[in-house]
């Protein structure tokens, strides 16, 4: 009893001099116990109420959103911030109080910010007006459109631009007039943000219904008629439910009914061992449908009648035909612009996807050019080099550091193990290509088995500098990940190295002295085994560059190889052998049009494959020689 | 001198067959009296099992000779004809199988299942685990044993004519070729890794050790009946690759694998012989396969995936390719030897500091010895067997030393 | 005279070099002819085309009567038709007999089936040894080829081209690495066959040329420079400017 007197003494005290809000007073006074026990779906007069009541009753409603409202025994509300609290209704500070605070769920606290807002829209922070308008174009009301055109104008252009925006998206969906909406739609047309399509698709929502004839109040979006996207079961499905039609008999009803009609070992007068065939099945079903046992069901001859007394049409949700007319020009517009940044996306994504085939293969179709063997274990020194890089990562923390080191690392391991693999076997296989082909294999599986033992089987992470994380967006649609970007600035740097090294450079002109004619080459004075071996050495230590680079987006482990390899090898065969530009050409094919298929048929990535490796079977046959074959007559050898 | 060229019977013309006929023979009666179902037990029946899949993989082999030791093809996608093979007969196997399980759970309904839900049924207990229970199309036939088996030879035959069409059409050879045999395969084994074609994807056909009809016959006599199937098919195969290697056809075929092009300015249609051989040689891949898996008991796209046909090109190549009882020895050999090694009953080696676990190291060890036999011993084992019987066949390919009659090499040949 | 073969105007060109320009050549039934020409003037690319192992960028090749164009056939079915070639090098299976050799050059069904069916009959084997001791290899049937001098491979592939029983037989120097004895008997032979079948002989040997005593055809630069008698040819101031006179 003492507790409160004072309370009130000292409120007095404190609170008199400052200039109450009768009005939010009132408010509070009149739904204290909504307040206490706010919900969802009843809360919004209330706040549109204590919104109303000036700036008082908007700090309120924002305390109250971020948790920080308290009630005190006597049903006063405090804001609390921190250790002090003040009256919300005076403003003044309550020492030594300890309010009981208020916890509302978050769909309250949604219609309260929802309600602020209008208000922050006119706020003299920047900041806060874009937070606002943040909020608005996140989920916006009626409220909001109110708001927005009652506020006064923005100054910053870019938050003009973005208020217009939300102006507009709002007045296509809530404005009463349509003659605005139509033009806010028009204003709008061309765009191909993910909100405006959001906006747009509920307008051109549409359900489908029978009727005798066209409905003269509906906005009818199209006439069905059966075929196609609209199969006869669909119309048959939506007569039952329209209840024009009675439902058709399933077989399981069927049985079932049957089954529980059985008399005497007969169901209808069908002897039960009879009714494994339909035909007899039906007969059992139609005398028992007539002595009454069973409920009658649709036969098609009355789904048929049914549906030829019928028509059917798509109706808009939506009910002014003007609205879903602009809708729908301005959807239509929006695919086509949709369309076309979808290519350029996929474009990108191909041009990614042929850089990492490309410098895969780079490696293999040096070899291959020289000295026309393949060498299988080529994936390995991919493995090998993203296992370098792993290593690297683990000795040295920083990340940009680890992969600077790591790449030059990774092509002297590879390059190492590439004059090694030369060196011992492939030398000794020279103009073997086959049995170079199975050698190399050896290697390969004896290679990977190796990285299972020392590295284990589970996948290494081989992770990426936080400058390469994250991707360059251009807008909703159009967007690529930096890795990617730094790969396809690798594969151009690898691009131009090769071709400096192959045109500028006595090693060049002597590997392609070799490439020509191996013994006049040999007569000249050059070395064809060295040549050979550090043409091998380069095309390995690529593949370790390789892998660093593909361990960065992709897991490493001991198949990394085995996942590029045959692609690799499609890209060689497929670009022609013997020059840079029909690797390039060969990558640029198959990244490409992994991707197409890819995208025609996004569900399944295997099926993409398939259709891949399909086509260039059936492009050899046309290009046998790949896309950039080599020339004269020296290649009829 | 003509005498040579007249006619001996074909058996005595080619000895090994003799040879290896006796040698199957008596390692299949050796296994079934000591087998668990037919004699003393010694043999356990898992063990007859993998003797018996053994077995096909020495038929594979033989296949794979006929194409690369013969033709010169070196076909990297052999394994998917034979787990076409296996996927065909175990379509029937499963569907039979679950068609008779299905009913006895049906029978028990107060009214008799129509063949539409009996089917139902069946596609429910198959293709439920991909979330499907339509029965595809591709399993139309799956319930009729005699168009399945008519399938096993008729689907791989007509995959490696396609194909082989397509390629030696367009007279793409050596590793081009090697490398579009090895697309194909992996293609053939993304599109079974599908969960929606029908081949429950990367489940694969399982069950098919179990054969429909013969539920009272127990696994340790299926076991040697399936050796037994298993042995008459490798020795008719191999009857039969010998025949078409003998004589004529054998001579262009090997003329096609040592200069194709001047076979074709014989007049020889090569791309005919190619597909003749191909075919043939997919068809008994393929048998192999159905004889394989239900051995096996499982099938799934893992079975195709490139690798497997490399090994295949592994056995052949250490067995000694041009050789067909190359290929069986070194199919045999190589398999028994990983399955032995990989099984974990290889005794480790241990050395100062590290112990050498068979179970890791095999592979290594398997790809290694793969490099030393290419380098050393291109001719593999068959080759040793060769010099121990004298056929050695001259060194003489590239430039003569020179125009004069009776140049070194001849001599350097009798040397 | 009725012609066998009728190259008209051929042209081809790799990578923008013209080796053949404007070919014309013809061949009677029963003829001996001698090609001659220096090197690079397209005497192989010449013989490439008729055997189809090279398709030209113009022209026709037209081949018997009533005349079809070979244009369309690939090697195998050129070879066929009645074409034997050569080559410079001698190109014997030599992983095989000799008497297999000879037996899968025999006239025969040349298709996969007729070929597995195919079984040595007596007459078979008498062929095979008639041409092995036509050309001096009698005694070595059952030896690998790969075993046989360098001139023996000359004479197994020369019979093995006598076994097709071609009616057009191109034959790409075929002197090259035989001995003086043996060079008279491969111009004895050459010149008996001509008796009964068209032969190309394409030859930088003047002797051996001279004593073929045929008509001869001096290609330059992809096409036809002079065409008569050697004496005539020879006396020609272009054929001495190009290729004579050096």
């Amino acid at each position: 009893m003492i507790r409160p007197l004072i309370v009130l003494v000292l409120s007095l005290l404190f609170a008199l001099p400052a200039a109450a809000n009768p009005a939010l007073r009132a408010v509070i006074d009149a739904n204290l116990d909504q307040i206490e026990k706010p919900s969802r779906r009843t809360v919004e007069p209330l706040v549109a109420d204590l919104a109303a009541t000036g700036p008082e009753g908007l700090a309120l409603l924002s305390a109250w959103a971020d948790r920080s409202l308290g009630v005190t025994e006597d049903g006063r509300l405090l804001i609390v911030r921190g250790d002090a609290a003040t009256d919300a209704v005076t403003g003044q500070p309550v020492p030594g109080a300890d309010p009981r605070m208020l916890r509302p769920n978050s769909g309250v606290r949604g219609v309260i910010e929802s309600a602020l807002v209008a208000n922050e829209i006119s706020s003299p922070d920047p900041a806060r007006r874009a937070a606002a308008l943040a909020r608005i174009a996140r989920d916006g009301t009626a409220d909001h459109l109110a708001a927005l055109r009652a506020a006064p104008p923005e100054k910053d252009p870019a938050l003009a631009a973005q208020r217009d925006r939300a102006t507009s998206l709002l007045a296509i969906r809530f404005d009463p007039d349509p003659a605005s909406r139509v033009a806010a739609i028009e204003s709008m047309a061309g765009d191909v943000g993910l909100d405006f399509r959001a906006v747009l698709n509920p307008l051109l929502a549409t359900t489908r219904i029978a009727a005798a004839d066209e409905p003269a109040d509906a906005n009818v979006a199209r006439e069905l008629s059966i075929g196609g996207d609209f199969p006869r079961e669909a119309a048959v499905a939506l007569l039952t439910g329209q209840g024009v039609l009675q439902p058709r008999l399933t077989p399981a009803d069927q049985r079932n009914a049957l089954a529980a009609s059985i008399v005497d070992g007969t169901a209808g007068g069908v002897p039960v061992a009879d009714l494994s065939d339909p035909a007899a099945r039906d007969r059992a079903y139609e005398a028992l449908e007539a002595t009454g046992t069973v409920p009658p069901a649709a036969t098609d001859a009355e789904a048929d009648a049914a549906i030829e007394a019928n028509r059917f049409f798509e109706i808009y949700a939506e009910p002014d035909r003007a609205v879903t007319d602009a809708a729908r020009a301005a959807e239509r517009g929006a695919q086509v612009r949709l369309a076309a940044m979808a290519g350029i996306d996929l474009g990108l994504d191909a041009l990614s996807m042929a850089s990492i085939y490309f410098l895969a293969a780079i490696g293999l179709a040096v070899t291959f050019g020289v000295m026309r063997v393949i060498n299988m274990a080529h994936g390995e020194f991919i493995m090998m080099g993203a296992y370098t890089g792993y290593t690297v990562q683990t000795l040295i923390a920083d990340r940009t550091l680890s992969l600077v080191v790591a790449l030059p690392l990774a092509f002297a391991v590879t390059f190492g193990a590439g004059v090694v693999l030369y060196r011992l076997v492939i030398r000794h296989l020279a103009r073997r290509p086959l049995e170079t082909l199975l050698a190399t294999f050896g290697v390969s599986i004896a290679l990977q088995q190796l990285a299972k033992n020392i590295f284990g089987t589970q996948a290494r992470p081989l992770t990426a500098p936080a400058w390469l994380e994250g991707a360059i967006t251009v807008n909703d649609v159009i967007s690529i990940s930096s890795i990617r970007v730094a790969i396809f600035v690798l594969a151009l740097l690898f691009l131009g190295l090769f071709l400096f090294i192959m045109k500028r450079t006595r090693l060049g002109l002597e590997v392609r002295a070799v490439t020509q004619d191996p013994g006049m080459a040999a007569s000249m004075g050059i070395n064809p085994d060295r040549i050979a071996m550090m043409t091998f050495g380069l095309g390995s230590g690529i593949a370790g560059i390789a892998g660093v680079a593909i361990g960065l987006f992709a897991q490493v482990t001991s198949e990394l190889g085995q996942h590029y390899i045959v692609q690799s090898f499609m890209t060689v065969v497929v670009g022609g052998v013997g020059t840079i530009w029909g690797t390039l050409a060969g990558a640029g094919l198959i990244g490409g049009l992994s991707k197409v298929i890819e995208a025609l048929n996004p569900a399944n990535a295997l099926a993409a494959q398939t259709f891949m490796i399909l086509f260039i079977i059936i492009f050899i046959q046309f290009r046998p020689r790949g896309i950039i074959p080599q020339r004269g007559r020296a290649a009829e050898a | 001198m003509t005498d040579k060229l007249t006619r001996k019977p074909f058996i005595l013309r080619n000895p090994s067959i003799l040879v290896v006929l006796a040698v199957l023979s008596v390692f299949t009666l050796a296994v079934t009296l000591l087998s668990q179902a037919y004699g003393s037990g010694v043999i356990p029946t898992s063990t007859v099992k993998v003797l018996g899949k053994t077995l096909c993989l020495a038929l594979a082999a033989v296949a794979m000779d006929l194409v690369w030791g013969y033709l010169g093809i070196l076909s990297l996608g052999q394994m998917a004809f034979f787990a076409l093979g296996g996927y065909l007969i175990g379509q029937w196997l499963m569907y039979a199988r679950t068609e008779a399980i299905v009913a006895a759970s049906l029978a028990g309904n107060p009214i008799p299942p129509t063949p539409a839900e009996l089917q139902e049924g069946v596609a429910n207990q198959i293709f439920g685990v991909v979330g499907s229970a339509d029965l595809p199309l591709v399993w139309a036939f799956a319930h009729s044993l005699p168009i399945q088996l008519a399938l096993v030879l008729a689907v791989p035959g007509l995959l490696a004519l396609a194909f082989g069409w397509l390629a030696f059409r367009s007279r793409v050879n050596g590793v081009y070729l090697s490398i579009l045999t090895q697309a194909m395969t992996l293609a053939l084994a993304l599109w079974l890794f599908q969960n929606d074609n029908g081949f429950r994807g990367n489940n694969g056909l399982s069950g098919l050790q179990n054969i429909p009809g013969l539920d009272e016959v127990d696994q340790a006599t299926l076991s040697v009946w399936f050796l037994w199937a298993s042995a008459l098919a490798l020795g008719l195969a191999y009857v039969l690759a010998a025949w078409v290697v003998s004589g004529k056809f054998g001579s262009v075929v090997r003329a096609i694998r040592d200069d194709e092009t001047r076979v074709r300015f014989l007049g020889y249609p090569v791309e005919g012989f190619k597909l003749v051989v191909f075919t043939l040689a997919a068809i008994i891949t393929a048998i192999a396969g159905a004889l394989y898996y239900p051995q096996a008991g499982i099938i799934n796209p893992a079975e195709l995936m490139p690798i497997a046909s490399i090994y295949l090109a592994v056995w052949v190549a250490i067995g000694g390719r041009g050789r067909l009882y190359g290929a069986i020895v070194g199919a045999v050999v190589v398999s028994l030897l990983s399955s032995w090694f990989t099984g974990g009953r290889a005794p480790s080696i241990h050395l100062p500091g590290y112990t050498v676990n068979w179970v890791d190291w095999w592979q290594v060890a398997l790809g290694l010895s793969f490099v030393l036999v290419t380098l050393f011993a291109p001719k593999g084992i068959a080759g040793i067997v060769d010099r121990l019987g004298g056929i050695l066949s001259p060194r003489r390919h590239g430039r003569d030393l020179g125009p004069d009659q009776g140049a070194l090499q001849e001599q350097e040949a009798r040397a | 005279m009725s012609a066998l073969l009728e190259v008209d105007g051929i042209s081809v060109s790799f990578d923008g070099f013209r080796a053949i320009n404007n070919l014309s050549f013809s061949i009677g039934d029963a003829e001996l002819r001698a090609v001659i020409g220096p090197n690079g003037a397209g005497k192989t690319t010449f013989m490439d085309i008729v055997t189809g192992k090279t398709r030209p960028d113009s022209g026709d090749v037209k081949w018997g009567t009533p005349p079809k164009s070979l244009l369309r056939l690939n090697e195998a079915r050129i070879a066929r038709e009645g074409v034997g070639r050569k080559f410079q090098r001698p190109t014997v299976f030599e992983d095989q007999s000799v008497a297999d050799n000879l037996t899968m050059a025999l006239k025969a069904d040349r298709s996969p089936f007729a070929v597995l069916g195919w079984r040595p009959s007596r007459a078979s084997a008498t062929r095979v040894a008639d041409l092995a001791s036509e050309v001096g290899l009698a005694d070595h049937l059952p030896r690998k080829a790969g075993e046989l001098s360098h001139g023996q491979k000359q004479w197994l592939e020369i019979g093995m081209l006598l076994a097709q029983e071609p009616r057009l037989l191109l034959v790409d120097e075929p002197a090259a690495g035989m001995t003086l004895a043996e060079r008279e008997q491969t111009t004895a032979l050459l010149v008996r066959l001509a008796r009964t079948r068209a032969v190309i002989v394409v030859e930088h040997d003047m002797d051996f040329v001279r004593r073929l005593n045929c008509k001869v055809t001096v290609l330059h630069q992809g096409s036809v420079l002079a065409e008569g008698s050697l004496d005539h040819v020879t006396r020609n101031p272009d054929v001495i400017d190009v290729y004579l006179g050096r």
